[in-house]
């Protein structure tokens, strides 16, 4: 199982909670715009980090998907 | 209270938020519309509509064809023929609508990112300290007046780049503008004009002597290859200052209101620093300071009730933040709340531009004087005073030090 995090561009509107509660897994734009680093899989150590930061944004832009991994 | 404001007799259909009760209290009027409207109206201000809970707040703001955000300050005096149009306004970006707004807002966002506010942490940290330090001695002291106010003030002068020596005419300005709503129109125009004058005469400095700040930034800023025009950038200033002032100043106040009447709420945030985070969210949930307001753009059924062009809407964000369907214990102050979805910087395309910094300057504030204070109390709860109009915190806060 892996969980990855994914910013709805159209919702977010720049309020930087996830980058502050996260700062290793989103990463803001010039214009303060947040997305998700690389393709936003969550690292074991930062999934309640991630699940805070679902929790604490405004505009419910934040997604947490959590996927079947199949080892290669 | 006026003639033209006479007491509120019910709430629901003749509602003022310049109202005693209200100012002293509106939490419990709140609670109250949310049973039984939850949208409010009054004749007051020539029309005016009040939604309370958290969805129908939400619904106004993401809304852009019913609603405009042509004047957000709900006075006896609407935009006129002669005032700037919808799109841009009279303080560009609070009062544009799209597409106009976006472009403004973009042009400003780079200034108010994490990393340049972040560079005006040590100059508010030590003006935090010093305002402290002025204290010295004293067992009993005005927290609103003689702490909270200055910090927003003077960072936001720094950050314009106008003399620190103009802190004074700057509060006298944002209380004319921003609590005294019940002017006649003809007052308001007088006090607007002195105000555009001052602004005037600083960017002309400017202009004259450009230098690394924000003011020289608009002077020289561009859209579409062609310079602001004075009453862009004039209108701009005009709103970080009445917006990064009387704001800030509410919140830091309102925070140490709350610590101040919660001995265990003190204790718990000056043992454990890693437990500000959340703390200052729910602060700005529980004690959000800004109510917006928008004009209805067009005849609209809103709900059931019928809007009328021209008619005022408050936009109650801290209602919003209030409201038990979307936070549970909303009237609780929980300093660990883990799950805090608050609008207290809005929602939507004109979420706080500021908001970057207003949490910076709310948690240096706090951090420095439960630093220095860490056990505090109210000298005299009925001489604590808060600001009417749309601004909500406390503007007379005296506090007993104690030893």
């Amino acid at each position: 199982m892996a969980l990855r995090v994914h910013v709805d561009p159209d919702r977010c509107q720049g309020h930087n909670r996830c980058y502050s509660i996260a700062p290793d897994l989103f990463e803001l734009d010039d214009l303060g715009m947040s997305s998700e680093i690389g393709s936003g899989l969550v690292p074991t150590a930062l999934v309640a980090a991630a699940r805070r930061a679902e929790a604490n944004c405004p505009e419910h832009a934040i997604r947490l998907v959590t996927e079947l991994v199949t080892e290669p | 209270m006026t003639d033209r404001h006479p007491p509120v007799s019910d709430w629901a259909s003749d509602f003022d938020h310049t109202d005693p009760a209200w100012i002293a209290d509106p939490y419990p009027i709140w609670d109250d519309l949310r049973r039984r409207c939850p949208v409010a109206h009054s004749p007051r201000y020539g029309g005016t509509w009040l939604p309370v809970t958290h969805e129908l707040v939400s619904e106004v703001a993401y809304d852009h064809d019913r609603f405009t955000s042509r004047s957000v300050v709900v006075t006896e005096r609407r935009p006129g023929p002669d005032d700037p149009p919808a799109p841009i306004g009279v303080a560009p970006p609070i009062t544009s609508d799209p597409p106009f707004h976006a472009i403004v807002r973009r042009m400003l966002i780079p200034a108010f990112a994490p990393k340049p506010i972040a560079a005006l942490e040590p100059f508010t940290r030590e003006l935090c300290r010093e305002l402290l330090a002025a204290t010295d001695g004293r067992s009993v002291f005005d927290a609103a007046t003689e702490y909270a106010q200055h910090i927003p003030v003077r960072v936001i002068i720094r950050f314009l780049g106008f003399p620190q020596s103009d802190a004074d005419l700057f509060r006298y300005f944002i209380r004319r503008v921003m609590e005294d709503v019940d002017q006649t129109p003809e007052e308001r125009e007088e006090v607007l004009g002195a105000l555009d004058e001052y602004m005037d005469a600083q960017i002309d400095d400017h202009r004259a002597h450009p230098r690394d700040d924000l003011t020289t930034f608009l002077c020289e800023a561009e859209i579409g290859g062609e310079k602001l025009s004075q009453s862009h950038i004039r209108g701009t200033m005009v709103l970080l200052m009445i917006a990064g002032i009387d704001t800030s100043w509410s919140a830091i106040g309102a925070s140490l209101w709350h610590l101040a009447r919660h001995a265990e709420d003190r204790r718990w945030l000056a043992a454990e620093p890693g437990l500000m985070d959340t703390a200052l969210e729910e602060f700005l949930r529980a004690y959000a300071p800004v109510t917006m307001a928008r004009l209805v753009a067009k005849d609209c059924d809103f709900h059931g009730h019928q809007l009328k062009e021209g008619d005022w809407l408050l936009l109650p964000f801290p209602a919003a933040n209030r409201d038990p369907r979307a936070f549970p214990d909303a009237d609780r102050v929980l300093l660990d709340r883990a799950e805090n979805r608050h609008a207290a910087f809005g929602l939507g395309r004109h979420r706080c531009l500021g908001s970057n910094l207003a949490r910076m300057e709310l948690r240096v504030a706090l951090e420095e004087w439960l630093a220095r204070y860490p056990d505090f109390e109210l000298a005299d709860p009925a001489a604590v005073a808060w600001s009417g109009g749309q601004i909500r915190g406390p503007r007379q806060l005296p506090i007993r030090i104690r030893p």
